[in-house]
């Protein structure tokens, strides 16, 4: 049923084990194995809890990009009342890796915009796997210009492998849609809070992230380019991937030291996965004491700060 | 031929960005019709090939030469950042790739921003020389490109980026992507003191900085065959399994699709710039410009039907201009 990854085999070994002795109790009245199974759930809870407090940047790839993962629309779901989505760049045509529209947050009106990857195999043809065409940005900044037109906070989930690679996205400019789209975010004299909920990568995801704050999920990552991307350019091996993602510094922990995000949200044990609602809700939990701080503030003070931020960031690392 | 790769080649390397006498002597072949040319033509040239009109790769420091009146340029002082914010190590250290760039082009990184007069126009030029690392945006050029911006906006005059890059500079992984938000905090600087952002894309402008600064200008400009896109064109085959065509990302094909505004000969680069920003800061017409339009720099050695932006005559029915 649940979908386990290379590194988590030790304990889809022992969950597995669990599950099987439970049904063999439930088929055979009187056995007693009920000690033997609670003693073999701790050891894969224990299991899970200490590999999931120490994942490589590489591990923390695979985790972001989790199938079962929560994408958008999980969040939409969990937390967003009368959403009502919004379509087109009224220009060409709509893109469906990026998607967006209006909702009530907690009570408050809000706009959202965020990839959506898709969950299964249709879904992620029809949300070409969360990359996006020039159309999505374009239709992220329509909606941004509605925000600021009606002074409504925006809310971006990035979450991506890239800009979608083709004919298409070079042939209608993604590269000045995604230009355009991070012009209009650092424009915005309303408050934009962005959630990394999986993986942000490069390009493709600065476009929607560049936010007053800006959160990753604990085993989410956000990278220049992805670390098969960078492996095979400096390593000339894609298969140095685990390398470069150590060396770019790409987890939300070394991203939270550098002071390029502003806060790291916990996942349960064992990864976003293991218990969607509970990150749902809890990525709620900080939007919402994200979204009171910036509510006090004016839109030019909001504006200015965003701005500063970013003018800011990397000066201090100059010795 | 062997003279030619193992002497001469790399003398000319050498000589890039640091301004040398030429020797009579030295010839250089045309990375595309191959044809043999007389060094000292070339540079007269600016680098575009006599037989096939081919723009060859420039560096900063002849940009500014280029485009500034007489030559004549204040460069910006170097801002330090942090040498290896990463502690990045792939089959070289980091730190050992950026003391072999310098070595190599006499630039402490790829992008250098100095002020002067463009046909008696005052504007920040900022310039990013492929040559240093591939041109890649790192925390020193994005420096150093936000000091461009502020001294424009400083001394009120306009900014032309002269670009060429590969894109990220991946040895500083984040820190390289956040070049994008803070070079458009830059652009957003000059567009909120009202000052032209002229964009000039040269060959190659591509990855992160086509998708940021250098696609965020007034006016964007290309030089005749050069390679601007985001994505790589090898990576691009590989998504659609598809050959792609000679033409593609091309600046012609760019200028075909709407994504720039013009196409122009590196020869009559100063002479366009200089018209463009002086009517976008309502500059009278001084000697200096009608000079600067009435003999554009090389002008002469522009051969026939390449103006790509030849501007068509009025039409006969067209009212004048009120006033
Ligand atoms: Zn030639």
């Amino acid at each position: 049923m649940s979908t386990y990854l290379e590194f988590e085999k030790p304990i889809a070994e022992l969950e597995t084990k669990v599950s099987e002795l439970r049904k063999l109790a439930e088929a055979t009245p009187g056995m007693n194995v009920a000690d033997e199974a609670a003693r073999l759930e701790a050891r894969a809870a224990q299991l899970l809890k200490d590999t999931y407090t120490k994942l490589t940047p590489w591990q923390k790839t695979l985790v972001a990009r989790h199938p079962g993962r929560p994408h958008f629309y999980d969040y939409v779901r969990g937390l967003i009342e009368d959403f009502t989505p919004l379509a087109g760049d009224r220009g060409f045509g709509d893109d469906n890796a990026v998607v967006g529209g209006l909702g009530r947050f907690r009570g408050r009106p809000v706009v959202l915009i965020g990839h959506e990857k898709g969950n299964d195999t249709k879904s992620r043809l029809k949300h070409n796997f969360g990359m996006a065409t020039p159309e999505g940005y374009r239709k992220a900044i329509r909606i941004m210009d509605l925000a600021e037109r009606f002074g409504l906070p925006v809310i971006a989930l990035p979450d991506t492998p890239g800009a979608y690679p083709g004919l298409v996205s070079e042939e209608r400019g993604v590269a000045e849609a995604i230009a355009r789209s991070t012009d209009r975010s650092l424009s915005l004299t309303v408050p934009m809070v962005c959630v990394i909920t999986g993986e942000g990568m490069s390009g493709g995801a600065i476009a929607i992230a560049c936010g007053n704050s800006v959160m990753m999920l604990e085993h989410s990552v956000y990278a220049v380019i992805s670390p098969e991307g960078c492996a095979s350019i400096l390593w000339r091996s894609a298969d140095k991937a685990a390398d470069a993602a150590t060396a770019m510094k790409i987890t939300a922990q070394d991203l939270l030291a550098l002071k390029v995000i502003d806060r790291c949200i916990p996942e349960p044990t064992g990864g976003a996965h293991r218990d969607p609602l509970a990150m749902v809700a809890a990525v709620g939990d900080a939007i919402a004491s994200e979204l009171d701080v910036l509510g006090t503030k004016d839109g030019e003070t909001l504006k200015r700060e965003r701005r500063e931020k970013f003018l800011r960031m990397g000066r201090s690392l100059a010795a | 031929m062997n003279w030619i790769t193992n002497f001469v080649r790399p003398r000319i390397k050498s000589m890039l960005g640091v301004k040398e006498t030429t020797p009579d002597n030295l010839w250089t072949k045309c990375p595309s019709c191959g044809e043999m040319l007389f060094q000292r033509d070339l540079e007269a040239a600016q680098y575009v090939c006599s037989h096939c009109d081919f723009h060859m790769k420039a560096n900063a420091r002849q940009r500014f030469q280029w485009l500034f009146d007489d030559a004549q340029f204040e460069e910006l002082p170097f801002i330090p950042v942090a040498a290896d914010p990463l502690k990045f190590r792939d089959e070289k250290r980091y730190p050992d790739r950026i003391k072999e760039a310098r070595t190599k082009t006499g630039q402490q990184d790829a992008v250098i921003a100095a002020k002067g007069t463009i046909a008696g126009v005052p504007a920040m030029v900022v310039a990013q020389n492929f040559a240093f690392m591939g041109g890649s945006l790192g925390m020193a050029a994005g420096e150093a490109f936000i000091a461009g911006a502020e001294r424009a906006v400083n001394d009120h005059v306009p900014l032309v980026l002269v670009v060429a890059s590969g894109g990220a500079r991946m040895q500083e992984g984040i820190l390289s992507l956040m070049q994008m938000p803070r070079a458009t905090v830059a652009v957003q600087m000059l567009r909120d003191a009202r000052l032209p952002y002229v964009v000039v894309l040269t060959d190659p402008t591509t990855g992160g900085v086509v998708a940021s600064y250098a696609m965020l200008g007034d006016i964007q400009i290309a030089e005749p065959g050069a390679v601007i896109g985001f994505s790589g064109r090898r990576v691009i085959e590989n998504t659609i399994r598809e050959k792609l065509p000679d033409s593609f990302q091309k600046a012609e094909y760019l200028l075909e699709h709407g994504m720039v505004d013009m196409v122009v000969h590196r020869h009559k680069l100063k002479e366009t710039i200089a018209r463009l920003i002086s009517m976008l800061m309502k500059t009278p017409v001084s000697a200096a410009i009608a000079k600067a339009v009435a003999e554009p720099e090389g002008g002469a050695l522009v051969p026939d039907g390449v103006e790509a932006d030849a501007v068509p005559p009025p039409p006969e029915s067209e009212p004048q201009a009120a006033q």
